[in-house]
């Protein structure tokens, strides 16, 4: 018999436990280092958006560059939810899932028989649509100014309740939701689904011919992925207590994608958790530094693309003398550009 | 019945006819070869017989079922598997896990998110029994992109066959081997003819008149002769021309 010794797909391998150990820590730890407590929320919730987004980009090969989209949506959501209908956190996030899980079929009706560069295009089409949206209808959106005052309800899982109202109660809330998103996301790629995915991403058409329904996959993994981001916007609403067209920009999008990249989405399930990392320490550090942060993290992306488009990640493998995901990354990102249809 | 008929397909690509009136049966537990010189359309018919190109008239049977125009994912999850000329393999996956995701169990809970599929022995005892049947044991835990030339050919054709086909179309399985891979993956084909039924397109003639029961012969999209090879070798056409002298 075969065995397949492999720590892959367990419910909670070494590198999991240790990050979730670090953030578990993380309250404790982070005003010491001249850091503030705030950070942390906005390193979970787009860790989230991160996870979710690599499903696509990393792990099926669908470069989606207007994700904001659905990432706002979750944000609209939730916050209409609480200032429309009643303040409820379980129900908001559950509105705001769906909300964007929906958003997110539609749109993958449209582009799950399209690939490459046409792909991309589309998802920077739809998400400048949904952009557009939240700028003109004024009435439900808020136009240019969102919504503005969305309450943090408090938590509730029956017998107790909690507020949220603290940065460090709200951390502690999105660092819960965070292992759990990584705990399924983790699951699911070690999965057959996730392997399905990995194979669609490689070679398409030879996944067709062994019998898969890839327009159905990818339609899968759009919406999943989709939900995820609007997961993550919904925290986003409630941590920054406002939803604003900004957030689905296709600048905002972007920056999940070079967020996604420099961690080494393509060769590891740990590059958006790096990149993510890396983004908003450069931001906050290098902030302090300089007001043209972004440019030296542009240029960062950059250099990544050209010459380690395996991302920080890879390049740890290589330190580390695990296998190069060198080759990989670079077929990924020229799957990014090629041209085709089904 | 024959388990695989199509009857007057007929395709064109603008202006071009590459397929006109073309009739084909194959029977269950034979080797059918389909052999013609190049740009006679061949690769066409395989691709419209396996999905990848809907036929613009004629029907396509599989066991008496219609599956005409179908694509080809439904096509090969009843039962028709096909192997490329050119190399198509899931490079960056180890060989035995490009035959795992091949295996039909595997495809039918291709939408399970949670199981592990590296826990999952049964499926890689199936793959790795596959690949030693092409010859390729001992190397499971290679990437397919840094096997040799010849092992991903017995890759591309162990993808196919692990998904367990009732009807195995190889498509120029023989394209760039030297002779003595060439021998191998006929030791291969006629071992795969004891229990499978299979289609082989190649224009090596020694290889196709060796192992085939019975040859079609396509020439500007159409069915020329159909025969034994013994039959064939006798036909005024395929004497006349090259395919016949390399018989």
């Amino acid at each position: 018999m075969t065995k397949r010794v492999s720590s892959a797909g367990r419910w909670l391998p070494r590198e999991m436990a240790v990050l979730l150990v670090a953030l578990a820590t993380l309250p404790l730890w982070i005003e010491p280092v001249g850091l503030y407590q705030y950070l942390g929320v906005e390193i979970a919730i787009w860790m989230i958006y991160g996870l979710g987004f690599n499903l696509l980009l990393g792990y099926s090969g669908l470069p989606s560059f207007g994700h904001g989209a659905f990432f706002g949506i979750g944000a609209y959501a939730f916050g209409l939810f609480q200032l429309w209908a009643f303040e409820s956190l379980w129900l908001g996030i559950l509105c705001a899932v769906f909300a964007a899980f929906v958003a997110g079929a539609v749109v993958a009706c449209f582009l799950s028989h399209r690939r490459g560069i046409y792909f991309a295009l589309m998802t920077i089409a739809f998400g400048q649509v949904f952009w557009f949206i939240a700028i003109k209808w004024h009435a439900v959106t808020g136009g240019e100014d969102g919504l503005l005052n969305i309450p943090r309800p408090a938590l509730d899982v029956g017998l107790a309740s909690a507020g949220l109202e603290s940065n460090t109660a709200l951390y502690c809330f999105v660092l819960a939701v965070l292992a759990a998103v990584l705990v399924l996301l983790w699951r699911l790629v070690h999965s057959p689904f996730g392997k399905v995915l990995q194979a669609i991403r490689q070679n398409e058409a030879r996944a067709r011919f062994v019998g898969y329904n890839v327009w159905m996959f990818k339609w899968t993994v759009f919406s999943l992925s989709a939900a995820i981001a609007g997961l993550a916007g919904s925290l986003f609403s409630m941590a920054q207590q406002s939803a604003y067209p900004d957030v689905i920009s296709l600048h905002a999008s972007g920056i999940i994608v070079m967020m996604t990249l420099i961690g080494g989405g393509f060769v590891s399930f740990w590059g958006p958790v790096i990149g993510v990392t890396v983004y908003f320490l450069a931001r906050d550090v290098l902030g302090t530094l300089t007001e043209t942060w972004l440019l030296w993290f542009g240029l960062m992306f950059v250099v990544a693309v050209l010459f380690k488009p395996e991302g920080i990640a890879g390049a740890w493998q290589e330190h580390v003398g695990a296998a190069s995901g060198r080759s990989r990354a670079r077929r990924a990102l020229a799957g990014l550009l090629s041209t085709g249809r089904d | 019945m024959a388990l695989f008929e199509a009857r007057g397909i007929h395709k064109r690509f603008g202006q071009q006819v590459v397929l006109e009136h073309v009739d084909l049966s194959f029977e269950a537990g034979r080797l059918s070869g389909i052999m013609g010189p190049n740009g006679a359309g061949k690769t066409t018919c395989f691709n419209v017989l396996t999905g990848r190109h809907r036929p613009d008239r004629g029907r396509v049977t599989l066991d008496g079922e219609d599956i005409t125009g179908l694509s080809p994912d439904a096509i090969a999850r009843r039962g028709i598997a096909r192997s490329f000329q050119v190399m198509s393999l899931f490079d960056e996956n180890t060989a035995l896990d490009n035959l795992i995701v091949a295996l039909p169990e595997v495809r039918a809970r291709g939408f399970d998110m949670f199981r592990r599929l590296s826990a999952d022995d049964a499926a890689a005892d199936r793959a790795s029994a596959v690949l030693a049947r092409v010859g390729l044991a001992g190397l499971e835990r290679r990437r397919a992109g840094d096997l040799a030339y010849g092992e991903r050919r017995a890759l591309e054709i162990g993808i196919a066959l692990a998904s367990r086909p009732r009807l195995l179309f190889l498509d120029e399985p023989t394209s760039g081997l030297g002779s003595e891979s060439t021998a191998r993956l006929a030791e291969l084909v006629q071992d795969l003819k004891r229990d499978h039924s299979v289609v082989v397109i190649e224009h090596d003639m020694q290889f196709l008149f060796a192992l085939a029961d019975t040859i079609s012969v396509i020439h500007w999209g159409q069915v020329i002769a159909n025969g034994t090879p013994d039959a064939l070798r006798e036909n005024a056409w395929v004497r006349r021309s090259a395919l016949g002298g390399a018989a």
